[in-house]
């Protein structure tokens, strides 16, 4: 690494990052402790009033709801992805499982949400079916519940848990999975104490790839939930067009913001300490940590060749 | 092991199942001759409406392209130059920009959509095309930096010293030898953009105004309030053209790489 023109380089990247990504973040933490204007905006005089009204109950029902639902979400996801990534790393098509777990992947998000909306509607493809089936006379409302968003956001985002999985699982070497059974490992015990604790990594990464958007959702439940699911990102998009509250707006998504940074770094820290046996620098375990974190993203991103190709 | 296989391969098949039957559902009701639940017979009606009677889809998808194309060019010069000074050169607020490329991946979309939109109303920028643009540009530069800094770091810094040894300037290093170099990066971050920019809704629901209606937000508005069977047949030319786009990129990026 030399001196030399890596500033002048960098610079634009700095300024245009700087100005458009970490100074609207400050404004945000300024803004949450100012007093909303009466046509959005804000006055200028200091108060806790949007933290204040965070606390309260009903604000505490949809912070709820987005924990359950965004925990519950990434739970089922991970239970899905563990044995796909598994399945496709031993397989000898991988090229070909890749592509079919990507296709749906490409699909716009909007047009699969709505999908989704075509299946459960009223009148959609289910209601359809059943009808035609006999099974039932009325429509039975599926959509704008709990479950619908639970599982769209599931069909959502398992692409992002398989990729960062099977890459992982792909990377173990299998042979220590039979020195295990040889030495009288049960199947089941030979994969819960050789093989997850070895790809725990990547496990991590798809935890973390899954919940933070799931955390963050705003389209899913806008589109298929009620009033009861509610998630944090709908309170915000409302406190900002609806109610006109920009230091509520503010303080909500710092909420979130800061929910993710520190379960980002949390995290890290204990799995790096884990996985390196707490002996290696931090600064190893992030890399270790990021660079399948860039990995399954330069996997999951349609034309940059994948591992597999 | 056997029985162990089989339960992943049940899982797998039943996630693919899972992943794949929604779209083949859209599919189906695309060619559906009635507006929405059961099938009355096949028409070509919606395809016919799509292409001959929706001026504001596509409208909405000349912005989307517009939106795609600059951000992503801006995003990719800017990313490129960013990742070249970070990966071989030592100066002030390198690491800074290293962690900052990595906050966009890992914040909630909304953040950056509800950031965005309180820092341009603050200032005074008025909402439209202009914004959502430089909100595109500010989301994909992180990704082209990551993309070309992974190729770069393929390379040996010698590469750089030999170039200065014969006699190249800090430009014509960079024109001639640096970036012909990088350029399955480079293009690949181009394309990654592209798609990306033409995948937002989030954040561009949040910095859009008057007049600056995309793709996604087209698509939004019409099946808010359920199906739209115009939509259905959208959703199929989508799916078709982004599996034909991303194959010819594949097989593109490919020829570069081996040219």
């Amino acid at each position: 690494m030399k001196r030399g023109p890596g500033g002048l380089y960098a610079t634009p990247a700095i300024v245009w990052l700087t100005v458009f990504f970490i100074a609207p973040l400050f404004i945000i933490v300024l803004y949450s402790f100012l007093r909303p204007g009466l046509r959005g905006g804000v006055e200028w005089s200091l108060t806790f009033d949007a933290y204040r009204a965070i606390a309260n109950p009903t604000f505490a029902k949809v912070t709820l709801n987005t924990i359950v639902v965004a925990l519950g979400a990434t739970l089922v996801t991970l239970l899905i992805a563990l044995p796909c990534g598994y399945y496709m790393a031993r397989s000898k098509n991988q090229t070909l499982l890749l592509l079919l777990v990507i296709i749906p992947f490409w699909t716009n998000f909007l047009i699969r949400i709505y999908a989704w909306i075509a299946i459960l509607g009223n009148e959609g493809f289910l209601n359809d079916m059943l009808q035609a089936l006999g099974l039932t006379n009325d429509s039975i409302r599926f959509l704008y519940n709990r479950w619908a968003v639970a599982l769209v956001l599931v069909y959502t985002y398992l692409p992002y848990a398989i990729l960062p999985l099977f890459s992982t699982i792909d990377k173990f070497d299998f042979s220590l999975l039979e020195a295990a059974r040889d030495l009288g490992a049960s199947k089941f015990g030979a994969i819960r104490r050789v093989l997850m604790p070895n790809i725990k990594g990547g496990v991590l990464t798809a935890f973390l790839f899954t919940f933070i958007p799931i955390f963050g959702a705003y389209a899913v439940p806008l589109l298929v939930g009620g009033t009861e699911s509610y998630m944090l990102g709908n309170l915000i998009a409302d406190e900002l067009t609806k109610s006109r509250n920009w230091p509520l707006a503010s303080a909500i998504s710092l909420v979130i913001t800061l929910v993710t940074t520190i379960g980002v770094m949390l995290l890290v820290r204990a799995n790096g300490a884990n996985v390196l046996g707490g002996g290696k620098e931090a600064s190893e375990a992030k890399a270790e940590q990021s660079a399948p974190l860039l990995n399954a993203s330069l996997v999951a991103l349609p034309h940059s060749g994948g591992g597999a190709s | 092991m056997k029985r162990r296989s089989s339960f992943s391969r049940a899982v797998f098949i039943g996630t693919i199942v899972f992943l794949f039957m929604p779209l083949f559902v859209l599919v189906l009701y695309s060619f559906n001759e009635s507006k929405s639940g059961s099938w009355t017979g096949f028409s070509l009606r919606w395809y016919i409406k799509l292409f001959s009677d929706s001026p504001d889809l596509w409208r909405a998808f000349g912005n989307s392209a517009i939106i795609a194309l600059g951000s992503a060019l801006v995003a990719t010069v800017i990313g490129t130059l960013g990742a070249i000074g970070v990966n071989w050169y030592r100066f002030r607020l390198r690491s800074y920009l290293r962690t900052v490329t990595f906050l966009p991946m890992i914040l909630p979309e909304i953040i950056i959509g509800v950031s965005l939109l309180i820092f341009f109303s603050g200032l005074g920028f008025k909402l439209g095309l202009f914004t959502v643009f430089v909100a595109h540009v500010s989301f994909n530069l992180p990704f082209v930096f990551l993309l070309v800094l992974a190729r770069l770091e393929e390379f040996d810094f010698s590469i750089i010293e030999a170039a200065r040894d014969l006699g190249a300037n800090d430009t014509q290093t960079l024109m001639k030898v640096i970036v012909p170099m990088t350029m399955p990066g480079i293009v690949s971050g181009f394309l990654t953009a592209v798609t990306l920019s033409l995948e937002d809704f989030v954040i561009t629901f949040f910095v859009t105004g008057p007049g600056a209606t995309t793709l996604p937000l087209y698509v939004y508005s019409a099946i808010r309030f359920g199906v739209s069977p115009v939509i259905n047949a959208l959703s199929v030319v989508m799916i078709l053209g982004t599996i034909a786009l991303t194959w010819s990129m594949r097989n593109f990026l490919k020829y570069i790489a081996a040219k």
